[in-house]
């Protein structure tokens, strides 16, 4: 017996090491995205987040890109967060959602419609990118069954180093100062992007053959929908403002979104068409021809959702709540001085 | 579910789980469960041609078994009355009535293989006649090959060879008949067992040793270093020279040669050190499949050392048989008596050599390459054979040099070369372009090409994975020296902590240099296609 135990301890011994290697070598390889591909940071970014919120974004580029949640507070005294990643799959903003309604009950939740338009997992990076940030729960591990493409494996996303292990070879200091910790890439889930890259599409989107949004992303915004109602939560639908043939929302799937929001009561926002009213130039206030809205155009959008909000719901103006308010102050501070502005 | 996967890990984990915790009467049952398991999730469509080999193999066995005990108990009982002459007149007529038997059970079973494998391949060659005499072209209807259908069948068909010959007695239980077909370590890739050795081994109640399991983990370790590092990364540039062969000739050929000869055995050896492996963690002995095949010093010993379980089962079951049946001994006497002794005395062994190679060729895949390659091999080796007394006089004459330790190297390169250029065939699937290619390593000079500053990165591996390569290989070298006399598993079974802790840094290799997931197309086993 005591032979059996002089065996078995020390195999449990290496077991752990072994186990403790695999663990560690797959932070050290996994991308740390703090000063490349941001995208991929901001899904973590909500669990250093303190405090709960009015409004929550959920979606893909076209939130995280185009509302700013200090403007927000900043001009109405709404608290907001943005959960959205790079062509974030409706699944995927199910998921996360259904993550931080378990943590609080906000207001209201917005989501923005684009990404009905898929009905099938996409791309593995931006599965990735979406994926690992999640802290590991149940919702994280529905997530990752509902976004796998083929190529990918489920033990990948629970052992990073399945993934990543090719990255030995591509370690740069970043790796190493990020290992244990990342800083935050966005405010308050805000990507800022400063750049100014203006046009307009000369051309609309290519016609299609079928116009009808896939079944599996609808019943996803069902989902959505019904975990809202469970959690007395409103679901806001919107459409962000793009000029660019290559990423069009054609009128039949507006149509679509429109019926179903008709049909279950919710709030629609098309802002699109409603450019001008917001006061957008497609020369100043996009930083990629008119695919997403740079900080400029993001600010008045936002400011123009924000008196929608204000004059058709209530809220709590938080700038009265001397908490709330040093809070977001500080969330103002670092937000100007990332834009450059001496505000 | 790979060997490679994360899901075959758990599988196996749970398998082993339940092996030992389980009383041991039911340690045959657990492993028949996982092979099934394992089988259906290669694809619930190849789980009807499993079954069938074995339900036509189990009762072709029964009948045969009965057949012979009917005979050896009458033989028994009528000792007395009958004469020596009559004993052996009916053991004749019976030995005929149970060859008409086995006859029956190898057509059902080959007959299966036949007709998947080689039906496509046959019917093409028909087609070429037909269309080349102006007749119409027709359509060949592509069909399912089930995995590891050649090894399973060999290893059944090897089982009614031996029950005729009455080497072992048939199993009676149906399921542990079925365990013996489909043991899942070793059914996708061999390697191809006798009865004798593993009937009892599968269905023989297994004491957890410390000892078997560490040195069999170990092993497993290796075989995914070997696979995932050594083949699957040869393999990027094996690819690629074979996608380009337009411009990669004359020094790429030998590249290729050298990178196939990697991968091949860092696949199938990789593959074969999981399989056993796992069938020790299980207190499972398999036969041995290599023993340090480069070290060759000729063809002919090489065969002794590569596959052997495929060239041993060739050797009894073909060579042999045909070399002492009758039709070979009436050709023969007359080939004696015609060509005179010393042609006449030959013809016979050649004629069952080429016979042997030829199906070895085709057993590896429906293809003129195939055959052509078992042929080449057969006729290297029947070269060698007639100038063997020239050779013996050479060694005898330059006994110096013979005995050193330079011409014992060149042999082994020669051989190792030789195989790796047949193997080549294997690759480049062509045969003319196969033997284009092979002119070319004497028509096209570009050896500078291939060592210029961008030359090391031209087919399709950049140097970290030429770096990773050649460390792989460098280890697998020094560990086969390591275990030259005594396995290196065999010598860690006595020193389990130590092997559990080679092993997690071994596997730690594997799961950091090792070329599978995104980005790779890690390959499946290449000996599984046959």
């Amino acid at each position: 017996m005591k032979k059996k135990w002089k065996i078995l301890i020390p195999c449990i011994a290496v077991l752990l090491v072994f186990c403790l290697a695999v663990g560690f070598l797959g932070k050290l390889f996994e991308p740390k995205y703090v000063a490349e591909q941001k995208e991929g940071g901001m899904i973590r970014d909500y669990y250093k987040e303190t405090g709960s919120h009015d409004i929550l974004f959920v979606g893909d580029c076209e939130v995280y890109e185009n509302f700013v949640p200090a403007v927000l507070y900043e001009e109405y005294g709404i608290t907001s967060y943005i959960r959205g990643s790079a062509q974030q799959l409706v699944w995927q903003s199910y998921y996360l959602l259904e993550e931080m309604l378990k943590k609080e009950t906000p207001k209201a939740v917005v989501f923005n419609v684009l990404a009905l338009k898929y009905g099938e997992p996409q791309n593995e990076a931006y599965n990735r990118m979406t994926l690992d940030g999640m802290k590991f729960s149940l919702s994280k591990w529905n997530a990752i069954r509902a976004s796998m493409t083929k190529e990918e494996s489920f033990a990948s996303y629970l052992l990073p180093l399945l993934r990543f292990h090719d990255r030995w070879k591509e370690l740069t200091e970043e790796d190493f100062a990020y290992l244990f910790s990342q800083p935050t890439v966005s405010y308050q889930g805000y990507l800022l992007q400063t750049e100014v890259k203006g046009g307009v599409s000369d051309r609309e989107g290519v016609p299609l053959t079928d116009y009808t949004l896939p079944a599996s992303s609808m019943a996803y915004l069902e989902k959505m929908r019904a975990l809202c109602e469970e959690k007395g939560v409103e679901l806001i639908l919107i459409k962000a403002p793009t000029n660019n043939w290559k990423y069009w929302w054609y009128d039949e799937w507006d149509a679509q979104v429109k019926d179903y929001a008709e049909a279950h009561g919710l709030s629609y926002y098309n802002f699109i068409p409603l450019c001008g009213e917001i006061g957008i130039d497609w020369n100043t206030d996009t930083y990629d021809k008119g695919v997403h809205l740079n900080v400029y155009g993001a600010e008045k959008l936002t400011s123009y959702f924000g008196k929608i909000l204000t004059e058709t719901r209530s809220f709590v103006d938080h700038r009265e709540e001397p908490e709330a308010a040093a809070l977001w102050d500080t969330y103002l501070e670092n937000y100007y001085l990332a834009k450059g502005d001496s505000k | 579910m790979q060997f490679s996967s994360a899901i075959f890990v758990l599988f196996l984990a749970l398998t082993i789980l339940l092996y030992y915790l389980l009383p041991k009467k039911w340690q045959w049952g657990v492993l028949l469960v996982a092979s099934y398991v394992f089988y259906l999730s290669q694809g619930v469509q190849y789980i009807g041609f499993l079954l069938y080999t074995t339900v036509v193999t189990y009762f072709t066995g029964r009948i045969l078994s009965a057949r012979a005990k009917k005979e050896d108990d009458f033989v028994e009982a009528n000792r007395e009355t009958l004469t020596k002459e009559e004993r052996k007149a009916f053991r004749a007529s019976e030995k005929k009535a149970r060859f008409r038997i086995l006859l029956c059970g190898l057509v059902l079973g080959f007959g299966l293989l036949i007709l998947l494998k080689y039906t496509a391949f046959f019917a093409g060659g028909v087609r070429d006649i037909v269309t080349a005499f102006g007749g119409a072209s027709f359509k060949i209807p592509s069909l399912l090959i089930p995995l590891g259908l050649s090894f399973y069948t060999f290893q059944s068909m090897g089982y009614l060879i031996d029950l005729y010959r009455k080497k072992i007695t048939a199993e009676t239980n149906f399921l542990k008949f079925a365990l013996f077909v489909s043991f899942f370590p070793q059914i996708i890739q061999g390697p191809i067992s006798r009865f004798g050795d593993l009937g009892k081994e599968l269905t023989t109640p297994h004491t957890f040793s410390a000892g078997d399991f560490s040195a069999g983990l170990f092993r497993v370790a290796y075989g995914f270093f070997k696979k995932l590092v050594v083949a699957d990364t040869a393999m990027i540039g094996v690819r690629y020279l074979y996608e380009h062969t337009d411009t990669q000739q004359g020094i790429y050929v030998i590249l290729l040669i050298l990178l196939y000869t990697a991968e091949i055995y860092g696949d199938f050896t990789g593959g074969i050190d999981i399989t056993i492996g796992i069938s020790r963690m299980l207190g499972i002995r398999l036969a041995e499949n290599f023993n340090r095949p480069f070290s060759a010093q000729s063809v002919k010993e090489y065969w002794r050392r590569w596959h052997i379980t495929m060239g041993t089962w060739f050797t009894d079951y073909v060579f042999y048989p045909l070399s002492v049946s009758g039709g070979m001994q009436k050709f023969s006497t007359w080939s004696r008596s015609h060509l005179g002794n010393a042609v006449g005395k030959r013809l016979p062994v050649y004629f069952a050599t080429i016979v042997t190679w030829f199906l070895t060729g085709l057993w590896h895949g429906a293809g003129w390459n195939f055959i052509v390659w078992g042929l080449l091999n057969c006729f290297v080796i029947l070269i060698s054979q007639e100038l063997q007394p020239l050779w013996n006089l050479f060694l005898k004459k330059c006994q110096k040099l013979s005995g050193s330790g330079f011409f014992y190297c060149f042999r082994a390169a020669r051989t190792f070369l030789l195989m790796g250029l047949f193997r080549s065939l294997d690759v480049y699937k062509d045969v003319p372009l196969t033997f284009s290619l092979w002119g070319s390593m004497f028509t096209t000079w570009n050896w500078g090409e291939l060592f210029s500053a961008s030359g090391l990165t031209s087919f399709g591996m950049n140097l970290w994975q030429l770096l990773v390569l050649g460390a792989g290989i460098l280890l697998i070298l020094l560990a086969t020296n390591l275990g030259k006399k005594t396995p290196l598993w065999d010598r860690l079974a006595s020193r389990s902590v130590l092997a559990v802790a080679l092993s997690a840094c071994i596997l730690t290799l594997v799961l950091v240099f090792g070329s599978y997931g995104v980005g790779y197309d890690a390959a499946d086993f290449i000996y599984g296609q046959f």
